[in-house]
């Protein structure tokens, strides 16, 4: 009994798997289409757990499981975002996936499974667990691609997920594998240990350090490792994009911290010009790809790839400030892509995708709330204020600078400049020209009430951003105290 | 003080407030209520700023009716409010133009009035917090925020071309933001974590740097002036906005980047603005006459008018960076006027493009002979353009004129050819436009501007009548302000 206590860091984790599997079983015996039952399920799941995580929530660092697992406050405020996330992922899908006979309770246990992942990869201290929640998560993911069996697109997407992330999975293991052999330790402080102590064989160490970079940056979607984002985001159902934009995002923030500032951090001048390297290539690349799309998923895919370069920007920076602000834009990054995604579903109808920019034409006149919260999204991805995209940016450029990075200051903001103009060219479409179908826009309800809550909750943190910002400071700041 | 009331939080907040209140009334089968509720917005948000103007302590040089908030703690960035001399003028020029933009578009304006009027009632806030803000990051947000409702206002109810000039303005002012952004943040950390505009003009900061900052923000200013070379936007959006765009940017928004220049650029770098004095004073020459000659060339009339405020706006550069008194209180008083005489200008000829629906020069001739009225206060408002004596047009530029001769003659002399290519391009423009015989059957067919129209061109005739013929309440408001910063200026922060 006593040792049950010591677990309550994972509370979160056992109760979620327990869920999964009780709803799986219980799913076979929901006969409704509608399967309300299941859908009531899970959201009371992700309830249970952000409540559990919030009740074991401890001010100090916890490690279990002989050090394989830990629970901070970085690990409990990511992972409550992840629920958030994956609720509110779920609620925008619901309607949409019901209209195509997709809302499966596959659909629900496999959503539910990569939280899971999500979560194990956040509290992971130890090579193992990082790739065991890894896998959870992507192996859940490539299954959703590939949910709708009878489209070509999704199931070539599913494809080159799969093969992609497996040759990434595979470039991270051997860089684990090197990174063992140079420090004889699998554990995440173990190995930090090892190298301060210094190691003999510093070339295994570098090339480790190499190949693990290379699978982070396959997982995170930065160029050159890119190629997946667009076939993915593209040709997966939009339901299963919206997922894989927003929680995991949070995931891999998590994951980069763990291994290389928590763990490698002795070879920050290392993998610091990398991640460098990695950031504006995915700015530029990006920012530019983007301008020439024509499909609004894809246009969010390279955005993604641009917003993700400028992740890695704070996170090169260093520092309190540097990982804070990292963590802060990973946040917003996730509510603006929940958005944008959510804002493609909700205008799709039964037979017709609105993925196209031209499907956004004349939407003031045809719904100015709508429009007008798209507006918000487009000028968040943007970065310009008074939204919470400004701040991340802000909070993002100030650590560079302070880091003595002023060069690569001045690239970041020159490449959001060109991102503008594609942002801006969905406003252009929305507000300047006239619709091409005056088809009238029946939004259900609540998908009206999430999408209202998630823009004005984004202009909110674009006034009021003081407090999200202290929080992912002072979360960072406990798990850099770990070391 | 008397009033510990929020007053500049009033006048920034009131009318984005009210902007809201106007959004809400939705479609237009509620317009004539969203433009009732848009003009109580607007008037009070005027109502509210009179007070700053009674109040305030013209002996004093620090900021007054300051208003300091926490805001994003861990970045150390504040709420932080207040007017100096200079700044408190333009929150009155601001919050005084918008409620004539209202009354001009009453009619003008058929299609999504909501949204039209919100967005000027939202702008005027937020250029008020523009000129209020003593944070740098609370002023990066005003200034950037201003951009959206202007980009829809030009592409939304704009000409033929508007989307191509909605983008062009936008992107082209973002340029020059983000650079400054990052200047902004580098003060930050060498200030040691402060984003008080006031900590910036106190700190030290070695020449390469202050040179470098300067770029940054000259950058961002000359954009929003326009200085030569980058002033290009400025024709495009100013012939392709609505009316009331149009002089909503000549009016106010050209003024936010000269206002850039001596809240930012001159006190925070002075070595750096002595050091590249001669630049500037080379471009503001440059637009004054080239700009000047490219306005005779012009066809349409609003393209005139807007390469005419390249040029005057070039003056007002021109008298910031001679460094001198009378230039400084010259340049501003420019920038009011300039402000009273463009607003109008667009006003008149917004009057004749609702009737005939053409700015092309060419297309009128004897407007006078069919009205008679508007021809006065056009004509009126065309001599202010061009300085003549008892208009507010020749205050401010004999007074920079006369502060410009003392330092270099030849300046002078070029930049006195203002008043001859002024009074070129715009007389000639008017002999075009309002006299001669009556051209077309078009022409023959006006009729006289209605008393809604009369009314907004009666104040600010009043205006450029009464800052013309008396212009002592404005000077002596700034004159503690320009002096101290003169001072400031003159001291070297190496």
């Amino acid at each position: 009994m006593s040792y049950l206590l010591t677990l309550s860091p994972a509370y979160a984790e056992i109760f979620l798997l327990v869920m999964a599997s009780a709803i799986l079983i219980a799913d076979l015996f929901v006969v409704s289409k509608e399967r309300t039952l299941t859908y009531v399920l899970v959201q009371l799941t992700l309830l249970g757990c952000a409540l559990i995580t919030t009740v074991t929530h401890e001010p100090n660092v916890m490690q279990l499981f002989n050090g394989m697992f830990v629970g901070d406050a970085m690990s409990d405020v990511l992972k409550l975002l992840s629920y958030l996330a994956v609720s509110m992922a779920l609620a925008y899908s619901r309607h949409y996936l019901l209209v195509r006979g997709l809302f499966t309770g596959e659909f629900m246990v496999l959503t539910l499974f990569a939280l899971l992942g999500m979560m194990v990869m956040i509290s992971a201290a130890h090579f193992m667990t990082l790739y065991i929640g890894l896998e959870l998560l992507s192996l859940s993911l490539y299954a959703m691609v590939a949910l709708q069996r009878d489209s070509v697109a999704a199931t070539e997407a599913a494809m080159k997920y799969f093969v992609l992330g497996a040759l990434a999975s595979g470039l991270l293991l051997y860089g684990m594998s090197m990174l063992y052999g140079a420090t004889g330790a699998l554990g995440i402080a173990a190995i930090s240990d090892a190298i301060r102590h210094g190691v003999e064989n510093k070339e295994l160490l570098v090339f480790g350090l190499v190949f693990v970079v290379a699978g982070l940056a396959f997982k995170l979607g930065v160029v050159p490792f890119h190629m997946w984002v667009p076939d993915v985001y593209h040709g997966a159902p939009t339901a299963v994009t919206i997922l894989i934009s927003s929680a995991p995002k949070l995931a891999v923030f998590a994951f980069v911290m763990r291994i290389l500032v928590d763990g490698l951090q002795p070879l920050m001048m290392h993998w610091s010009g990398m991640l460098a390297i990695l950031a504006v290539l995915s700015m530029a690349i990006g920012n530019i790809v983007a301008i020439a799309q024509t499909n609004i998923k894809r246009m969010l895919a390279y955005s993604t790839i641009a917003h993700m370069g400028f992740l890695l920007l704070g996170v090169l920076s260093g520092g309190t400030d540097g990982y804070g602000a990292a963590m802060f834009y990973a946040v917003t990054y996730v509510l603006m892509s929940l958005g944008g995604f959510g804002m493609i579903m909700l205008l799709s109808r039964e037979g017709f995708e609105a993925d196209m920019l031209d499907d956004f034409k004349g939407l003031n006149q045809r719904s100015p709330w709508l429009a007008f919260m798209m507006l918000i999204l487009m000028f968040s991805m943007a970065g310009v204020p008074p939204t919470a995209g400004f701040y991340a940016k802000l909070s993002v450029l100030q650590a560079v600078i302070d880091a003595g990075h002023i060069p690569l200051a001045v690239m970041a903001v020159l490449f959001s400049l060109i991102g503008a103009f594609y942002y801006l060219r969905i406003v252009k479409l929305m507000y300047f020209d006239s619709p091409d179908s005056n088809a009238p826009i029946s939004v259900r309800f609540d998908n009206g009430l999430l999408i209202s809550v998630n823009g004005l909750a984004i202009l909110a943190l674009g006034i009021m951003p003081g407090a999200l910002i202290t929080v992912c400071a002072m979360a960072v700041q406990q798990s850099l105290l770990l070391r | 003080m008397i009033f510990e009331f929020p007053l500049l939080s009033l006048a920034v907040w009131l009318p984005i407030l009210f902007g809201v209140l106007v959004l809400a009334t939705g479609n237009d089968r509620n317009a004539s209520l969203a433009r009732i509720i848009a003009l109580v917005g607007a008037v009070l948000g005027f109502l509210v700023t009179i007070p700053l103007y009674v109040d305030f302590d013209k002996a004093q040089t620090a900021m007054q009716f300051v208003e300091l908030q926490d805001w994003i703690p861990y970045y150390n960035i504040h709420y932080h409010l207040g007017v100096d001399g200079i700044s408190v003028l333009f929150v009155l020029l601001n919050s005084f133009f918008t409620p004539l933009v209202v009354i001009a578009g009453w009619k003008v304006i058929e299609k999504r009035v909501a949204q039209y009027m919100a967005a000027f009632l939202i702008m005027s806030g937020l250029v008020n917090g523009v000129f209020v803000s003593l944070d740098a990051v609370l002023f990066y947000v005003f200034w950037e925020a201003m951009l959206i409702p202007m980009f829809i206002i030009i592409g939304v109810w704009g000409g033929s071309n508007r989307v191509y000039a909605a983008i062009k303005f936008f992107l082209y002012t973002f340029l020059g933001s983000v650079l400054m952004l990052i200047a902004l943040l580098y003060l930050h950390i060498q200030s040691g974590g402060s984003f008080s505009i006031l900590d910036f003009h106190k700190m030290p900061i070695p020449m390469t740097a202050q040179v470098l900052v300067f770029i940054a923000f000259f950058m961002a200013f000359s954009v929003k002036v326009p200085m030569f070379p980058v002033h290009t936007w400025l024709p495009d959006a100013h012939v392709e906005a609505p009316t009331g765009g149009s002089v909503v940017l000549a009016a106010i928004l050209l003024k936010v980047g000269a206002y850039g220049f001596i809240r930012f650029s001159m006190p925070i770098v002075p070595d750096a603005s002595h050091y590249l004095a001669g630049v500037m004073i080379a471009l503001s020459l440059i637009a004054v006459v080239y700009i000047g000659l490219v306005a005779l060339t012009q066809t349409d009339m609003k393209k005139l008018v807007a390469y005419s405020s390249i040029s005057h706006m070039g003056f007002v550069t021109l008298g910031f960076f001679i460094f001198n008194a009378y230039g400084m209180e010259g340049a501003l008083i420019q920038m009011l006027s300039h402000g009273f005489v463009s607003g109008a200008l667009f006003l008149c000829i917004g009057v004749l493009y609702d009737r005939m629906h053409t700015r092309n020069i060419a297309d009128y001739g004897g407007v006078a002979s069919k009205m008679p009225v508007f021809a006065a206060f056009f004509v009126l408002f065309a001599m202010a353009n061009v300085g003549l004596p008892g208009t507010s047009g020749f205050v401010g530029e004999f007074m920079v004129i006369m502060g410009t001769i003392k330092t270099n003659f030849w300046y002078a002399f070029m930049a006195a050819s203002i008043l001859i290519f002024g009074a070129a391009y715009t007389l000639w423009m008017v002999k075009r436009v309002i006299f001669g015989a009556v051209t077309n059957q078009n022409v023959e067919r006006l009729t006289d501007i209605t008393l809604r129209e009369k009314l907004v061109l009666t104040i600010l005739a009043l205006s450029v009548m009464g800052m013309g013929l008396y212009p002592l309440p404005f000077t002596e408001i700034m004159h503690t302000s320009v002096n101290d910063l003169l001072t400031h200026v003159s001291h070297s922060k190496l």
